[in-house]
């Protein structure tokens, strides 16, 4: 099957209107030494309902479905409405390039705007582009724009930033001479104000911090932010959590000047790690060093309302190496289920569901708490997620949970020094009173 | 209907109190004095508030306004936009991939391990690469991916070159890419044959050549015949070979760039194996390495002992992590999928007719469009408006009056060496039919633009909107929606 609808007697009559004799003549171009003798090695092809039982087959060696889940750092399980899935599956949404025909495709650069709107309005930023990969990415973006702004090379990134976050930024940034400084976190949990003091240097460019960070626990950007800005420096601020933002300050508000992150909690499911979605917002004053596609509003001859992407001159099919980055294809499908969620959700809902997750997690952290030998590692205010040491390493303990049909968390002793018998446990909307209680039982039992 | 109704941004029709969704009760005891140190908000300010009815109609309505392949022929060309299988989708959607988090025990997620691994392989034997890392989220991460490779080559061998070299004709992701690995690129200027000249390349190619760019075939649809001389001038002096594999459609099945001397690639799922392009994403842009460059691969990467699979991050070589997790996993299913669908018969058939339908689109248009280069092309083909320009009607015209016809145009204004290019890539899903349509409004506005020039310039007519004041919106940037006050 190979999707193709032109038929043997269309091809005869091409090939005659061509003027060649076989299809075999159209790659005459290509050096016979080069040119397969054969067939490739590959299977199929398989029929629909193969495909389909292919598929059911493998999925069914995956059995992650069958626990009961407190993973999160960084991939959140939330409920996600049936219209963002119908709605985002219509063809008119899936099947479409990007709009570089504006006039075609007000549909998607109307959703764009929309997101862009919805961006600014959480984050209280002036700015947002129309996506980015994923958090990961967009962290080293963050960096990259804040070091073309400051035009310094020290950059200061928080050890309780998501360690993903961290590779990429060094992956991103190794090649390009810059120098990353790691600021230790303090008994909270929280950047440490004396590392971060110390840290400073006239050739520091920004300060990249997470919040809710990488232990769940909310930062104090409005310190950071006069910090940095006071050793003139950027603050940027990653949010991986963003249902946070219901409740939570906007990080704009608090003196952040690039906020950036991972949007998959806004109706993108777990999907192992992908497709997810980056965002970024920052000051107006820094929209030409903003990556990525920007939507923009304007009018047409007849003076209606219409949208255009705009400001190319930062991207690379203008600027070519010049450009601020060399994103182009970008996640605009997983921006428009996020603002069909945001949107379905509204300005109530959003605030109710942050609540429930606050609440769903506070609730669970007392119950854990109440277990004999298990202790909060931070002191530090928590969102969504908190992290327990326990006294055996949480190797062992997993494991455990794990055959009682509990994940109970990530562990967190690959990461971080010292941090063996502690894990990182999630709570959101989804758990139930009975989900908690059964995660203390158990927890009870294999504490025992 | 659509050009009927215009449809405000949803903040415009927000009314508090609204919401289109219920949420559960808190069955938990609440909780008062959470957060009492921490700043909240009062309020998200302008957020909106619609009801279900009023999103399912914002959306549904905003969806007409899209041009889409479901819809029709959709020439981008270096785009691919071919058709997108619907199968596809429903596998995509299965819950046992959906909800499977990234960070679960491998044990956990065998399913997903084995599947990322079939799929390296089958990528290996379509591109005749040795090794091939899935986690790059697009074709330009997938070059980023690769030039960092390429550097961390150089640098293992002491020394990480300083230059670039790319073909005038390449993708403005190229130059960008080899920027942000920390190269400095210098540009090779293409020949009369639109390709590159051997004796330019000999030139510029020096030890201190970390890499060439290429793309094969290359923007302009144009195999590069001396593609294996140009790697051997390449290899001589230590550099090596990337390659863009945008163009890999025209390719699949009938020769491999790993035979072709190629030492690194990117293929791009939403273009070769049919992932749809979502309105600009979730793309996904594998990297395919020869031996020299697999210890370097970003981590993780997928092995198998004994029947199980794992995640290998012990690896001291390698550049170290591009993404989040693995990459666009479900992607990577669709894209898989479609490999099963079409088999090894079906590959080659795709790489077939796809030459074969553009051939057919170039043979149709070439007494009334204008041609560059006149070598013969595979996928694509670049025609100007050189002759339509003589009477002051430019691509851009003839573009936007494409759409009065129902159908998108081509893709404008690239490759850079055509001045007025109309870069048309038919791809292997378009029926004859479509074909013919497309070749009949072509002729036809080829006519226009002879006798009612003016018509051209004012188009598109009956569009949603029509041109729009592009100027303007880069000049006084509306970024987003604000409240009246």
């Amino acid at each position: 099957m190979s999707y193709i609808p032109i038929s043997d007697q269309d091809k005869k009559e091409m090939l005659a209107a061509i003027g060649v004799k076989s299809i075999e003549e159209l790659f005459n171009c290509i050096p016979e030494s080069i040119r397969l003798k054969g067939l490739l090695n590959l299977p199929g092809s398989l029929s629909e309902a193969e495909i389909l039982g292919y598929f059911k087959e493998k999925g069914n060696k995956n059995s992650y479905n069958r626990y009961l889940s407190f993973l999160g750092g960084g991939a959140y399980d939330h409920y996600i409405p049936t219209v963002v899935d119908y709605l985002s599956s219509r063809g008119e949404f899936i099947s479409p390039y990007t709009p570089y025909q504006p006039e075609v495709s007000q549909g998607t650069l109307q959703t764009i705007f929309e997101f862009q709107t919805l961006i600014c309005q959480l984050t209280d930023l002036d700015i947002a582009n129309a996506s980015l990969y994923d958090g990961a990415t967009g962290a080293a973006e963050a960096v990259l724009m804040a070091q073309r702004i400051k035009n310094k090379k020290r950059l200061l990134v928080a050890s309780n930033l998501n360690p993903q976050y961290r590779q990429v930024i060094y992956t991103y940034t190794k090649n390009l001479g810059l120098e990353v400084v790691e600021i230790p976190y303090d008994e909270m949990g929280r950047v440490d104000l004396k590392g971060l003091e110390s840290a400073f240097n006239p050739e520091t460019s920004v300060l990249l911090c997470q919040s809710p960070n990488f232990f769940g626990v909310i930062e104090d950007l409005k310190t950071l932010a006069d910090l940095s800005h006071r050793h003139e420096a950027l603050l940027a601020v990653v949010i991986s959590e963003p249902i946070s933002l219901g409740l939570l300050e906007a990080p704009g508000k608090l003196g952040a000047d690039i906020v950036t992150g991972e949007a998959q909690s806004f109706g993108l499911p777990l999907s192992f790690g992908g497709p997810y979605l980056g965002f970024m917002a920052s000051q107006k004053e820094f929209v030409r060093q903003l990556p990525g596609r920007i939507a923009g509003e304007t009018i047409d001859v007849e003076g209606r309302r219409g949208f255009v992407l705009t400001l190319s001159t930062r991207e690379q099919h203008i600027r070519r190496e010049k450009a601020t980055s060399n994103i182009c294809t970008n996640q605009a499908h997983c921006a428009l289920r996020a603002t069909i969620y945001l949107e379905t959700l509204g300005r109530q809902g959003l605030r109710k569901l942050a609540w429930l997750n606050l609440q769903k997690a506070a609730y669970a952290l007392e119950q854990l708490l109440a277990i004999p030998g298990v202790s909060r590692k931070f002191s530090g205010p928590v969102f969504n997620e908190f992290v327990l040491e326990f006294p055996e390493p949480w190797k062992n303990l997993s494991q455990k949970l794990e055959d009682k049909g509990i994940l109970g968390g990530l562990a967190l002793g690959n990461d971080y020094r010292g941090l063996d018998n502690c894990a990182l446990i999630t709570v959101t909307e989804k758990h139930t009173r009975e989900n908690i209680e059964a995660y203390g039982q158990a927890l009870r039992e294999v504490l025992k | 209907m659509i050009n009927v109704i215009r449809e405000p941004l949803i903040f415009e029709i927000s009314s508090p109190g609204k919401t289109a969704i219920k949420l559960p009760e808190l069955d938990v005891p609440e909780k008062s004095d959470l957060l009492a140190e921490v700043p909240l908000r009062a309020d998200i300010e302008g957020f909106p508030e619609v009801s279900e009815t009023e999103v399912t109609r914002h959306f549904t309505r905003l969806s007409q306004m899209n041009y889409c392949v479901d819809f029709g022929f959709y020439p981008l060309g270096s785009c691919t936009m071919k058709y997108n299988p619907k199968i596809n989708e429903k596998i995509a959607g299965m819950d046992c991939y959906t909800n499977v988090h990234p960070l679960a025990s491998e044990k956990l997620t065998q399913g997903n391990l084995e599947l990322m691994k079939i799929l390296e392989n089958l990528l290996g034997e379509i591109t005749g690469l040795d090794a091939v890392s899935l986690q790059p989220a697009a074709g330009a991460h997938g070059e980023l991916t690769g030039m960092m490779l390429i550097r961390a080559h150089h640098l293992n061998n002491g020394h990480p070159r300083k230059y670039v070299l790319i073909p005038d004709s390449a993708h403005g992701t190229n130059p960008s890419s080899a920027h942000i690995c920390g190269y400095q690129v210098k540009e090779i200027k293409s020949n009369e044959r639109g390709t590159i000249s051997l004796e330019d390349l000999e030139k510029e190619m020096t030890e201190e050549v970390a890499a060439l760019m290429v793309t094969n075939p290359n923007t302009l649809g144009v195999f590069e015949s001396d593609i294996c001389q140009i790697a051997d001038l390449v290899h001589a002096k230590g550099g090596l070979v990337y390659m863009d594999g945008a163009n890999l459609n025209a390719l699949a099945g009938i020769t491999r760039p790993g035979d072709m001397k190629v030492d690194v690639m990117h293929l791009n799922l939403h273009k070769t194996f049919s992932t749809p392009h979502g309105g600009g994403g979730p793309g996904s842009g594998p990297v395919a390495v020869k031996k020299i460059l697999e210890p370097y691969l970003p981590v993780p990467v997928i092995e198998e002992k004994e029947g199980k699979y794992f995640f290998n991050y012990n690896r001291p070589k390698s550049i170290g992590k591009v993404k989040s997790f693995y990459g666009q996993f479900l992607v990577m299913l669709k894209a898989l999928s479609y490999i099963l669908a079409l088999g090894p018969e079906g590959l080659r058939e795709m790489a077939e007719v796809a030459v074969l339908n553009s051939n057919y689109l170039r043979r149709s248009l070439d007494s009334l469009y204008h041609l560059k280069y006149d070598s013969p092309t595979l996928h694509e083909c670049v025609f100007s408006d050189k002759y339509q320009q003589e009477f002051g009607v430019s691509n851009l015209d003839i573009s936007k009056r494409l759409l009065d016809y129902g159908l998108h145009p081509p893709t404008m204004s690239f490759p850079l060496i055509v001045h007025g290019a109309l870069m048309i890539e038919p791809t292997e899903t378009e029926s004859r039919r479509d074909l013919d349509l497309f070749i009949g409004a072509m002729k036809a506005i080829d006519r226009e633009a002879r006798e009612n020039p003016e018509l051209l310039k004012a188009a598109p007519h009956i569009t949603y909107v029509r041109r729009l004041d592009e100027v303007q919106a880069a000049r006084h940037p509306v970024l987003r929606w604000e409240e009246k006050k």
